[in-house]
């Protein structure tokens, strides 16, 4: 089932290419697919029981059983949410694109490809069936950023390529000494040593190291927290991430920020606070300072930012910031405390719904900044604009909506999820949080700025010709937006179905 | 002692020397055809009648050696005839054989019955020569030998070179037999004995004689002249270029087989009892340490030397040198199995070379004299450039060669000589040095195969008779290299 | 059967030398590399896991107990079924070679023969025999096929080839001279009865005799695996070589050393890895020494592709780094790295006879260069898509990602490093990131280079049926075991338990 699901992009992409000669019935079988993708991503959220806490809809094959490797594929509340969400934000994105000339059959193949990748990357539960698709959904990404990018494409998907890969190496190097220690690859038997503080034992009979075991879990630890912070963006591993965002055609960016900024702290979840709680509770002072510099300086960068989509791309730096923070306070006590577990879950379930909520809103920001370049010949200045407000209502309406669900506005879909992820943090490191409500601030402030310069002020007279939506376009978007305000006034959407999830893991945390 | 000729039955010494006989018969008998009959003919059927009956010659000779009860020996030691020795003869006969009848196609020279019963005379000299085990014996085949093999140098009377080279070669020569003869009479005046076996029982002993050893190094000098070994191998690129180009083949091969088996016989079986020890950390006086520093130096100072020649034949008689080198192992292990290996080398090297030398011979006509005159030989005698790679790829040791299995077997046997593999520093030096030599025999095939001569180079025209001989020696280097059996089984300990 | 491959490809050698035609004697190449990589399948599928095949025994040199013994297990089964892949990939990759095409695919096919020859080898002595026979033909295949560096022409061109080829030849051969002296010695010691391997195995010599012949074997084998420092005629030679021979010699002549290491080096002489009982430089053991000269080899080998300007020397250099990952599995001495560094020769001899495709034979006989900057402003990914895409998956696999051979490989030999010497993790780690750096490097210098203005639209020849199927072949079978590894470790890992192997099982093994 859930094979199926992830080789059903890959098939879509393979007739898109097939098809490549037949210019826009291509566009039409790309959507058609990432649509059935969705629309079998849903049936796995329909289908999943939210009471069982366990993996469902498993499937296991040995594969190379000497070596550990099997193919194990099961998903939880975490990777419903996740399949849904690259479903959705696929979607969107080649929707997006619809209309956009330079994007080819070959891009809309790769596309598929990408979904292809982050489904097996959300399903995967054994460590080498997972880096498969860690690594296979970086290619298309790497040449979607890399052809269809602005002016300076090559530098940036050279940095957006190495940052990844080194990230990558580190983690699979990290995995490889679990692997000596433990004979195990599949991240449900990890988690259950880690857990135990059998692993650390097992590393220090195992493997030929200097110095102590600990020392030597907590430099494994460091090794695969670089990988995802690497691709959640964590500071001061961010770097590639405005360069890449901002170069990359803004249909791919959606992508990008949607979808695959999410497979970083989804391995936060799935693997480093499951395998090492322990030394992620050790490490928990630098981690509090990464979340925090991640949610405040980017805040402030983006405020300075002259670009919209440079703006955009810090502002989601510093969305994921709160994931991060949200991860690492849940780590902070041990589980026994039954008052903190509540806080506990009340971080996690902030962050899946900040996951799910941030890929919804970022994919529809980059949506619009599509159509703006569209419109105004690919000038994205902030200061380019002024009182669009007026020439174009609808779009200025809709985009402010999708701005304001960001700035986490109650009644969109941003307040529920950062709302309880403070509620949690305030309570288990109330230093860290007070430290992040700077960050809330500037985020206000930058996008409010965004909105005074862009839509209000006097009308740029080279744009008061500029068209406003097309019917299609509304059509389009519309789902997005009403989403937005679902999730803001409904949480329990999605809440609902992650609670047990999230209790396991809180459960989990005793050691 | 008493009188030598009272002991000697000139029957036996009849029928022991029968093969010899039949050699030096044909020889004369092809000199007196061709200086009567044969006057006024072309030059091309002298040649080819006056190698017609020094073959006959031979292969009676052969025949006799086969099946013919040869074997036996007369008193003194004047002349032991073993399986070994015929063996060795066998080879020699062949040897002869093949120059013989590369030797038609040469142009130089009108005197053809002289040239060829020289090389008949000195084939008899050199079955002399491993047949005994007598001092005074071994230095008069020597002497015979030598003699026929300078005037073989010398024998293209138009060619400056090739006095020059004869007149070399002879001066060396001379010095070495003083040298040889200095310590032969040490050696009787030591032991009282000529005989190579009574010798070896008077010498044998836990101290050696300081006399005995200036004998020891002086009959080593005088063997290092005649097998090119260095320090004492000036002579050799002098003689091998300048010499006719059969004839140099004919040095380089049956000469050479010769000589090493005689030097064999005179240490292994006259100094049996002061070989002393070669090994690292063993050494011990005696006629091994002095072979050992003499091995090095000629692998060091051939293959050295042979990378800078821009001669073809100066190039193959550096190589030579270093061959030298390798066979000494041979001698320097002095077991059976060392012998074997010694004699295994020698034979197939003195093949490959004498096939080198008889390509080269017939181009000759086409001035070719150094190594870049052979460009784009590959399109001009395609049969012959093939040839000319399994010799030379023989000689550099590349299986499934010849060369190959000699150098195996030869490093093998020195190994196995000295406990705990003593002779290890002398093998690696050997080995690496034959990892030098591939280089320049490389840049010869590079020649032949990789640089493109001038396009329209006509096609070479080589007489039917020298193709196939050198045929049948690329065919023998191939099949002796695949079935080493074949002639271990004859030779082997 | 077994045994056909060797004589299959000599005897095509004959046949294709004596072809009348050019085309004929491309057939005949072909159809001898595609039945000796048939044999090679054949084989494969009557395969039972830890099977040990004895192809012929026949006496050779009674007197020296030489014997003609060819055999099979494992190990030498995956690198007969690598060698027929590069081989008929290698034809299909020269089908247009003109300038003496008989005399190309004779030579071409008996370095086949003679690598077979030393895949199947039971005897030590056979073994080496068929070993040299293998860099003869190298030379040739270099020295008059070969292409020159970027930028020479003509005279410079000959001798640059000519350099490139005759330092091949006397490195190889060099090499081979040490074990050559360590094979006699071995002899020498076993009682000088017989050569087989299980004989010399059986003669249990004595620890400080192996102590001394190890190294001398390991490092005489290494030369040919491109172990650093002795590396330095790959890349030359990779560079230099006609697009065939490049496959060939990156594909399979390295892996002749590699193989080497283990089934002589190694399984003869195990004692030889033992510690010294004193340490030099922190290093205790020649198997410590060796693994340190296998990391150094893989960062210096992708340091140095980094900044090459010559397309085939970054694939050369690549080589150096690879074959690095197999030295450093084979050293940690443990049951899953050996089985790593096995792996690793059979990908990398597939990853990289693609690579040289497509640099050697897609782009440079298009092109007529190799020279980075000038290939980018030909925006060869719009002009030859198909070799584009071709190297982008050669380059995937090569850096080891997921799904491919490489991954399998590595990440094995990582795991045995991890084992045995933890600490050489991290430059192994560095290693492979600077790999990924110098691909990327390459993939975009080559194919993606900006267009200059006014940059003519260079019209190049389509890509040929017998490119597109032997690109198809090798991506094919990195793809194979990338995704099903179990295809060659079920042959690789019985094998290491056999008895031939006891020697090695011992300290870090599991």
């Amino acid at each position: 089932m859930i094979t199926l699901l992830t080789l059903f992009p890959i098939a879509g992409g393979l007739l898109v290419l097939a098809l490549s000669k037949l210019g826009d019935l291509a566009r039409v079988v790309a959507v058609v697919f990432a649509a059935g993708a969705l629309a079998v991503a849903g049936l796995f959220w329909y289908g999943l029981d939210p009471r069982n806490p366990g993996m469902q809809f498993e499937e296991h094959h040995a594969w190379a059983p000497a070596l550990g490797i099997a193919y194990h594929a099961g998903v939880d509340g975490l990777g419903v949410l996740m399949l849904v969400l690259s479903a959705v934000v696929t979607l969107m994105s080649l929707a997006a694109s619809w209309r956009n000339e330079k994007h080819g059959p070959v891009y809309f193949a790769l596309v598929l490809f990408l979904e292809a990748g982050l489904f097996g990357t959300f399903t995967a539960l054994n460590f080498v069936h997972w880096f498969i698709f860690w690594e296979l959904s970086l290619i298309p990404a790497f040449f979607l950023v890399r052809i269809w990018g602005g002016n300076g494409r090559a530098k940036a998907a050279a940095q957006f390529f190495l940052y990844t890969m080194v990230g990558s190496v580190a983690l699979l190097l990290a995995f490889l000494a679990l692997f000596v220690a433990t004979g195990q690859f599949d991240f449900v038997q990890l988690a259950q040593l880690g857990r135990s503080g059998a692993l650390t034992t097992a590393l220090g009979q195992n493997l030929h190291w200097g110095g102590s075991p600990e020392h030597l879990a907590m430099l494994l630890f460091w090794a695969a927290f670089l990988g995802f912070a690497v691709k959640a963006a964590v500071v001061p591993f961010h770097t590639w991430l405005p360069s890449t965002y901002a170069e990359a055609s803004s249909e791919t960016t959606m992508l990008l920020t949607g979808a695959m900024s999410k497979m970083g702290v989804y391995g936060f979840l799935r693997v480093l606070l499951p395998i090492f709680p322990t030394q992620m509770q050790h490490a928990m002072k630098p981690l509090l300072w990464m979340a925090v510099a991640s949610i405040v300086l980017p805040a402030f960068a983006a405020w300075a930012q002259k670009d919209l989509k440079r703006t955009f791309a810090y502002s989601s730096i510093n969305h994921l910031g709160y994931c991060v923070l949200g991860v690492c306070v849940a780590a902070k006590f041990t589980g026994s405390d039954a008052g903190m577990a509540a806080e506990k879950a009340a971080a996690l379930t902030g962050v899946l719904l900040q996951m799910f909520s941030h890929g919804l809103t970022a994919a529809c920001l980059f949506w619009f900044i599509a159509l703006l370049e569209r419109r105004s010949g690919g000038l994205r200045g902030i200061e380019d604009f002024g009182g669009l407000r007026k020439v174009v209502p609808v779009f200025s309406g809709l985009m402010g909506i999708a701005i304001f669900a960001s700035l986490g506005l109650p009644g969109l879909n941003g307040f529920p999820a950062e709302f309880l992820i403070f509620k949690g943090a305030f309570a288990l490191a109330p230093w860290a949080s007070s430290a992040a409500v700077l960050g809330l601030l500037m985020t206000a402030v930058f996008l409010l700025t965004v909105i005074q310069k862009v839509f209000s002020g006097p009308v740029n007279p080279r744009w008061s010709a500029m068209p406003d939506l097309t019917l299609t376009e509304r059509l389009a978007l519309a789902p997005a937006i009403a989403l937005m305000f679902v999730l803001g006034l409904y949480p329990q959407l999605i809440t609902g179905m992650l609670h047990t999830t999230v209790m396991q893991w809180v459960g989990g945390m005793g050691f | 002692m008493s009188p030598i000729l009272n002991a000697v039955s000139y029957a036996e010494l009849l029928r022991l020397t029968l093969p010899e006989i039949a050699v030096a018969v044909a020889g004369l008998v092809l000199l007196a055809l061709d200086l009567t009959a044969l006057r006024r003919a072309a030059l091309k059927l002298r040649f080819g009648v006056g190698a017609l009956i020094g073959c006959v010659g031979c292969l009676i000779a052969a025949y006799l050696l086969l099946h013919a009860a040869v074997l036996g020996s007369l008193p003194e030691a004047m002349f032991v005839i073993t399986p070994l020795t015929c063996i060795v003869q066998l080879a020699l006969l062949g040897l002869a054989v093949l120059t013989l009848l590369l030797s038609t196609s040469m142009k130089f020279t009108a005197n053809v019955g002289e040239y060829l019963a020289l090389i008949l005379f000195a084939t008899v000299a050199m079955m002399f020569l491993v047949a005994t085990q007598n001092l005074l014996l071994i230095f008069v085949a020597l002497e015979f030998l030598s003699l026929s093999l300078y005037v073989l140098t010398g024998f293209d009377k138009q060619s400056r070179q090739s006095a020059e080279a004869s007149l070399k070669y002879f001066l060396f020569g001379g010095m070495s037999a003083g040298f040889l003869l200095f310590g032969m009479s040490l050696l009787y005046g030591v032991s009282g004995s000529i005989e190579l076996p009574k010798i070896a029982a008077a010498v044998s002993g836990p101290a050696l004689d300081p006399l005995l050893l200036v004998a020891l190094v002086m009959v080593a000098i005088g063997f290092g002249f005649k097998v090119a070994a260095a320090p004492f191998h000036l002579w050799a690129p002098d003689a091998y270029q300048g010499a006719p180009t059969v004839s140099a083949g004919f040095i380089a091969s049956s000469s050479k087989v010769a000589s090493f088996f005689v030097f064999g016989q005179v240490v292994m079986v006259g100094l049996a009892g002061a070989a002393g020890h070669g090994a690292y950390r063993g050494y011990a006086p005696g006629w091994v340490p002095v072979l050992c520093v003499m091995a090095a130096l000629s692998m060091v100072v051939g293959n050295l030397a042979a990378i800078a020649q821009t001669s073809v034949r100066r190039l193959l008689a550096y190589s030579a040198i270093g061959h030298a080198g390798y066979m000494l192992l041979g001698l320097i292990a002095h077991t059976p199995m060392g012998t074997a290996a010694l004699l295994y080398y020698v034979i197939t090297y003195a093949l490959a070379t004498l096939g080198a030398f008889g390509a080269l011979g017939s181009l000759e006509a086409e001035g070719v004299d150094k190594i870049a005159d052979l460009a784009g030989l590959y399109r001009r005698a395609p049969g012959l450039s093939l040839c000319m790679l399994v010799f030379l790829l023989s000689l550099a040791g590349i299986p499934p060669l010849a060369g190959f299995f000699g150098k195996f077997y030869i490093f093998a046997a020195a190994l196995q000589a000295e406990p705990h593999l003593g002779l290890l520093w002398l093998v690696l030096l050997a080995v690496a040095m034959s990892a030098v030599s591939l280089y320049y025999y490389l840049r010869v095939l590079k020649q032949i195969y990789v640089v493109d001569g001038a396009r329209d180079a006509p096609a070479i025209q080589v007489s039917l008779v020298t193709r196939v001989t050198v045929w049948v020696l690329a065919a023998l280097v191939v099949v002796l290299g695949c079935a080493p059996g074949l002639l271990l089984r004859w030779i082997g300990a | 059967m077994l045994a056909w491959t060797i004589y299959i490809s000599f005897l095509g050698a004959l046949a294709a030398r004596l072809s009348p035609s050019r085309m004929l004697a491309r057939v005949v190449a072909l159809l001898t590399a595609v039945a000796g990589l048939g044999i090679g399948l054949v084989a494969l599928r009557h395969w039972v896991p830890g099977e040990f095949l004895t192809v012929a025994r026949v006496a050779w040199i009674p007197q020296l107990g030489i014997s003609y013994h060819l055999a099979a297990d494992g190990i030498s089964l995956t690198l007969v079924l690598l060698t027929g892949i590069a081989a008929t990939a290698g034809v299909l990759f020269s089908w247009n070679i003109e300038k003496r095409t008989q005399e190309f695919f004779a030579l071409y096919l008996v370095l086949i023969g003679g690598v077979y020859g030393v895949f199947l080898s039971f005897d030590l002595f056979l073994l080496f025999v068929f070993y040299e026979i293998a860099i003869i033909p190298k030379y040739f295949l270099i020295a008059i096929w070969g292409s020159a560096k970027r930028g020479a022409a003509g005279e410079d061109a000959g001798s640059q080839r000519e350099y490139a080829a005759m330092k091949l030849a006397l490195y190889s051969f060099a090499g081979s001279a040490l074990v050559l002296a360590g094979m006699v010695a071995a002899w020498v010691a076993s009682g000088g009865h017989s050569m087989s391997f299980d004989a010399l195995v059986a003669a249990h010599f004595s620890a400080r005799l192996q102590m001394g012949l190890f190294p001398l074997v390991f490092v005489g084998f290494a030369v040919l695996a491109g172990m650093w420092p002795f590396h330095t005629w790959a890349p030359t030679g990779h560079a230099a070589a006609p697009t065939a021979a490049s496959m060939l010699l990156a594909g399979v002549v390295m892996k002749l050393g590699a193989y080497g290491c283990l089934r002589v080096a190694m399984m003869l002489f195990p004692a030889g890895m033992d510690p010294w009982g004193f340490r030099v430089l922190g290093l205790g053991s020649w198997r410590e020494v060796f693994a340190l000269l296998a990391v150094i080899g893989i960062v210096y080998g992708a340091s140095v592709a980094l900044v090459q300007r010559d397309f085939k020397f970054v694939i050369g250099y690549s080589s150096v780094s690879h074959m690095g990952f197999v030295l450093l599995g084979l050293m940690t001495l443990t049951q899953i790295g050996l089985d790593g560094a096995v792996l690793q020769m059979f990908s990398h001899g597939v990853i990289a006879g693609l690579l040289f495709a497509v640099v050697g034979r897609m782009v440079y006989d298009r092109t007529h260069t190799r020279d980075l900057n000038e290939l980018g402003p030909m925006q060869l990914a719009h002009a030859i898509p198909f070799a584009a895409v071709t190297f982008i998956l050669a380059g995937m696999a090569s850096i080891g990602l997921p799904g491919f051979s490489g991954f399998i490989a590595e990440f094995q030999v990582l795991i045995g490093t991890w084992r045995s010497f933890a600490w050489m993790i991290a430059v192994a780690g560095i290693g492979i990131l600077v790999g990924i750096a110098f691909t990327w490097r390459a993939l975009t210098k080559a194919f993606f280079g900006e267009a200059t203005l006014g940059a003519v639209e260079h019209a190049l020849p389509p890509i040929t049926l017998p490119e597109t199927l032997g690109a198809l072949l090798l991506l094919a079978s990195t793809l194979t075991v990338g995704l099903y590894p179990r295809i060659l470790t079920d042959l690789i890992l019985p094998t290491l338990h056999s008895p031939l192997f006891e020697g090695l099982r011992r300290g870090a093994w599991r």
